[in-house]
């Protein structure tokens, strides 16, 4: 597609289906992901994205009845090659969630350094070198740079969000997946989140399903249009809002319908 | 704006009330005789000696219940190491592994071993533990006590490993965190409290057992030197003091009746403790 034209790929799916049970809930899909910017994805409730980007890290498999086909490749590796463990795909593929989620019985700065921590990192020059970077990296670093042994439940709901972008972060993933980040914050949290997506896309491949129209036109480059697990049209942002080559896309994003 | 049958559904409303009232009353009745009986036929016979002498020979006056107090907190401890590892390992794997079917089994079979009279577990113990061992013994009686917190515990730290959200376990494992890990590193962390209580729980709830006792342990008058040896325990001796025929013997079995349930009293607030802690901390 002309839209990859100037960007090296990070993920390169090709002919995609999933199923739960019974269920096609995505159905025969090829993208290509491009390294460095912000894709998202878009599409009414039901159609298939976040399976879609669950799958993109195996997450999809904590479903016991889930079942692939088709084929994802993270900067030339089959991550679904048989001797590959969706552990090293995890840290590799970093993810973010819709409900913020630190965990309740840590503070902040081992909130941050949990996924080194119990992947073996022992140094402790490391972890603390890490915890600042990654909180930096993710805006919060002066919020709370005089507490972070305080509980990490204590921050707000926006602060705890960007506790688990920084806590995504400090496994350095190459390619971070976002699951709705912001649907569940106020409007000045989600902001703030947004802008941080935008300062993350210099470093990282970030892949971000959202149910606002106006948040995906904001950050992303591309976008992907789902429907009813398919993909209906992929392309670069400006043209999916401005001039979408499918009447069933215009009609999304001019909100006729979905 | 008084419907018409206005004054019979009031009267209705405060009949009911008070029943329930009276039904509220009747369950804290019960706890009430108990504590009052105990703590005026029991207080007046507790003194240092009942905690420090031994029981003295028959007819004779004074001692006390040293070697059961120590032998009951011995049958604790076996049964706890019994019992915990078993029960917690069991909750884990009910909560986070296996598949429905055979989870649902176990479950069912979890329940109803939870509702096995006491006495059973001591014939199944004696036939085979004691009998095998030619007599009864500390370790039998720790045995059989472990086997029933079993269920106990695996049941309750099940549910409390279900009550930890899902997100948590998705976060760590979208880390890269290997799920044994996650599991231990998260998921019982956060639970830690619950679980905790579920034990504290079931020991309270063993540590009066009788029945299973009576064919496992043997009871004794003196201090046991080993596991394999019969051993003394507070419900037994309540059990022979307060069926013999001496008014010293009935005299002990009060304070002793006392002690063991000052002991479970002892439990459950420690749990009121640490749940109290827990709601503290929003968990």
């Amino acid at each position: 597609m002309a839209a990859n034209e100037n960007n090296s790929v990070a993920l390169n799916v090709k002919n995609l289906s999933v199923f739960f049970g019974k269920n096609h809930a995505v159905k025969n899909v090829s993208l290509d992901i491009s390294a460095c910017a912000v894709t998202a994805i878009i599409g009414p409730s039901g159609c298939g994205k976040s399976t879609f980007l669950r799958a993109l890290n195996r997450m999809h498999e904590l479903n016991p009845e889930a079942r692939m086909e088709g084929e994802i490749k993270l900067f030339g590796d089959d991550i679904y090659s048989r001797n590959v463990e969706p552990v090293v795909v995890r840290r590799r593929v970093g993810m973010v969630f819709q409900k913020s989620n630190p965990f309740p019985t840590m503070s902040i700065n081992e909130n941050v350094t949990v996924g080194l921590r119990l992947n073996g990192v022992r140094d402790k020059k490391i972890l603390i070198e890490r915890t600042e970077q990654s909180l930096r990296m993710a805006a919060l670093w002066d919020e709370v740079k005089d507490r972070l042994g305080a509980p990490a439940i204590s921050l707000s709901g926006g602060q705890q969000q960007r506790l688990c972008i920084a806590r995504a972060l400090a496994v350095q993933p190459e390619v971070l997946l976002m699951d709705e980040p912001a649907s569940a914050l106020d409007p000045l949290a989600t902001s703030k989140i947004e802008e941080l997506i935008l300062q993350l896309k210099k470093e990282y491949t970030i892949v971000i399903v959202t149910h606002n129209m106006q948040q995906a036109a904001r950050v992303s480059d591309f976008t992907a249009f789902f429907y009813i697990g398919e993909l209906v049209e992929f392309d670069a942002t400006t043209k999916i809002f401005t001039s979408p080559s499918k009447k069933q896309t215009e009609d999304y994003v001019t909100g006729r319908f979905g | 704006m008084t419907a018409p049958n206005h004054q019979w559904r009031q009267f209705k409303d405060v009949l009911m009330q008070i029943i329930t009232l009276a039904c509220a009353i009747l369950v804290i009745v019960p706890l009430i005789l108990v504590f009052y009986h105990l703590i005026t036929e029991g207080f007046s016979s507790l003194n240092l000696d009942f905690f420090i002498h031994l029981p003295k020979a028959l007819g004779e006056k004074g001692g006390g219940m040293a070697n059961a107090i120590v032998g009951t907190f011995v049958l604790i401890c076996e049964a706890a190491i019994v019992g915990v590892p078993i029960g917690v390992l069991g909750g884990v794997y009910l909560s986070e592994y296996g598949g429905t079917k055979f989870n649902w089994a176990i479950r069912f079979a979890a329940d109803i071993l939870n509702g096995v009279p006491s006495i059973t577990w001591g014939v199944v113990v004696y036939g085979l533990m004691v009998v095998p061992m030619h007599g009864p013994s500390a370790l039998a009686g720790g045995v059989v006590l472990g086997l029933m917190m079993i269920p106990l515990v695996m049941r309750t730290t099940e549910e409390v490993l279900q009550l930890v959200p899902g997100g948590y376990r998705e976060a760590a494992l979208a880390l890269g965190i290997a799920k044994w890990k996650t599991i231990v590193q998260i998921v019982i962390r956060t639970a830690l409290k619950g679980i905790i209580t579920g034990i504290l729980l079931a020991l309270a709830r063993i540590a009066g057992e009788t029945a299973p006792l009576l064919f496992t342990v043997g009871g004794a008058l003196g201090w046991a030197h080993s596991l394999k040896e019969p051993i003394a325990a507070l419900p037994l001796q309540i059990y022979l003091y307060a069926t013999g025929p001496y008014e010293d013997w009935h005299r002990q079995a009060w304070a002793g009746a006392l002690v063991l349930l000052l002991l479970v009293l002892a439990i459950n607030i420690g749990v009121r403790f640490l749940t109290r802690d827990r709601f503290q901390q929003k968990i």
